[in-house]
């Protein structure tokens, strides 16, 4: 599928993230905790040729707009990306992503022994560093691939 | 974070400590005299983890103020077994204390648990990750031995899940205190405790060996390495000769060097230094009653 097929074959409503780096596709529908189950129509492109990044992947989710959390994680694993929200086949609204000062209720702490991991009534939070996150609760600082870190619904 | 919690050692600054001190020592010179000073007051002990010594300490120091205990007993008794939450429990003896004192084996617990209650509440250790009021009762000890400034301490042991080394070497850098930290390979500094060091602007340098720096020391703080962080017994037993210290070792350090350790210990320290000069542990382990006043009387007076 050429990234031309892509922007032509217009939803009516929703969200396209563009410019995800790529291979990372997989990692965005993580963090939109979509599965394939909840039964929204989505299109995933990968490995597409651009002239900005080499080559991208595409998420297109119909009938949905993102939460300003699941921006802000976004903006960890896919700082590139441009989110599009769609209304009425138009692009309505074209976010850049920024690096957000906290992330709360996505990521997992991989601290064992952190009270989050623990069945208690808390969100997670982290902090976010320069270089990666950091749990407001135990401390531990995660900085390799964050994605692995996403909370499962 | 509130003025009526302790939850961390970070969120002292040197006029913090400073404060705290004064006020120990003052309860230091006559703990007898001040039993009427938080007469009504009652301090819910949350131990979710034996800690004999630091709940007996709690104790002591609420009643030399004139108030009294709650307990919830030993954890396998309790609710907790049958699956309560944290978060619960402690919104539970919230209701019958006037502050809390948390001890739990989970990082973090102090600080969840602070988003729950309104009563003050002290962190008395969580799991590996800050125990601030045992810091507390390490600065007085440091202060009234070595003093704070143009100082030259040395922290040795296991660095990696020592909370009690995590808490002292944060709240160090309020000080001109140069800090060394002496571990085996494995069981250096956290690279999150590293790391808030660092933001901090210290110095942090790491040693092996004792030997490289215990002549300039002021302080030698000594942690005990605990056998379960390895695998293998035989591996333990040489770390642990590597790291004890007799009176052979203490030949090489100033005449007054300052020794210090959390307690209990095992056989980081021979008992042949426990009737010198060096050998401050136990003044450190009494010096827990007057700070613990001290924090008890002024988290008591925030809530007023
Ligand atoms: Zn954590």
């Amino acid at each position: 599928m050429s990234d031309h097929q892509l922007r032509v074959s217009k939803i009516p409503r929703g969200t396209v993230i563009d410019h995800i780096r790529a291979g990372q596709a997989l990692n965005v529908l993580a963090i939109l905790g979509i599965d394939g189950e909840s039964g929204e129509t989505v299109s995933v492109g990968m490995n597409i040729p651009s002239d900005r990044m080499g080559h991208k992947d595409i998420v297109k989710v119909e009938d949905r707009e993102l939460s300003q959390d699941e921006v802000d994680v976004l903006s960890l694993i896919a700082p590139e990306a441009t989110i599009n929200i769609i209304r009425e086949y138009e692009v309505a609204e074209k976010q850049y992503l920024e690096r957000p000062k906290r992330v709360v209720g996505i990521l997992s702490c991989p601290n064992h022994n952190c009270i989050t991991n623990e069945n208690e009534p808390v969100e997670t939070k982290f902090d976010v560093l320069d270089d990666g996150v950091r749990c407001e609760y135990c401390g531990t600082i995660v900085r390799d691939d964050l994605a692995a870190h996403i909370a499962a619904e | 974070m509130r003025d009526d919690q302790l939850l961390t050692a970070k969120q002292l600054s040197r006029e913090d400590i400073e404060d705290i001190l004064d006020r120990a020592a003052e309860f230091d010179a006559d703990p007898a005299a001040f039993g009427d000073r938080r007469e009504d007051a009652i301090l819910g002990l949350c131990f979710f983890e034996p800690s004999t010594r630091t709940k007996m300490s709690f104790e002591t120091a609420i009643k030399r103020l004139g108030g009294d205990t709650v307990d919830m007993g030993p954890v396998d008794s309790s609710s907790v077994k049958k699956g309560e939450s944290l978060a619960d429990t402690a919104r539970v003896v919230e209701g019958y204390a006037d502050a809390l004192v948390l001890r739990h084996p989970s990082q973090g617990a102090a600080k969840m648990v602070g988003e729950f209650v309104d009563v003050p509440l002290l962190n008395a250790g969580d799991g590996a990750g800050h125990h601030p009021t045992q810091t507390l009762l390490d600065l007085y000890t440091i202060r009234e031995n070595a003093g704070l400034d143009d100082l030259t301490i040395g922290i040795m042991g296991d660095l990696k899940y020592g909370r009690t080394v995590h808490s002292l070497a944060h709240a160090l850098t309020n000080f001109d205190a140069d800090q060394h930290f002496v571990s085996p390979e494995s069981l250096k500094l956290p690279r999150s405790v590293r790391y808030d060091l660092h933001e901090e602007g210290a110095m942090v340098r790491e040693h092996t060996e004792l030997d490289d720096i215990l002549p300039s020391l002021d302080v030698l703080y000594v942690t005990r390495i605990q056998r379960e962080r390895f695998p293998d017994e035989n591996e333990y037993q040489e770390i642990a000769g590597e790291y004890g210290i007799d009176l052979e070792t203490l030949e090489a350090a100033k005449d007054d060097l300052t020794v210090m350790h959390p307690l209990p210990r095992v056989d980081e320290i021979a008992p042949e230094v426990d009737d010198t000069d060096y050998a401050t542990y136990f003044e450190q382990a009494h010096n827990g009653v007057p700070v613990r006043m001290a924090l008890l009387d002024q988290l008591l007076e925030e809530d007023e």
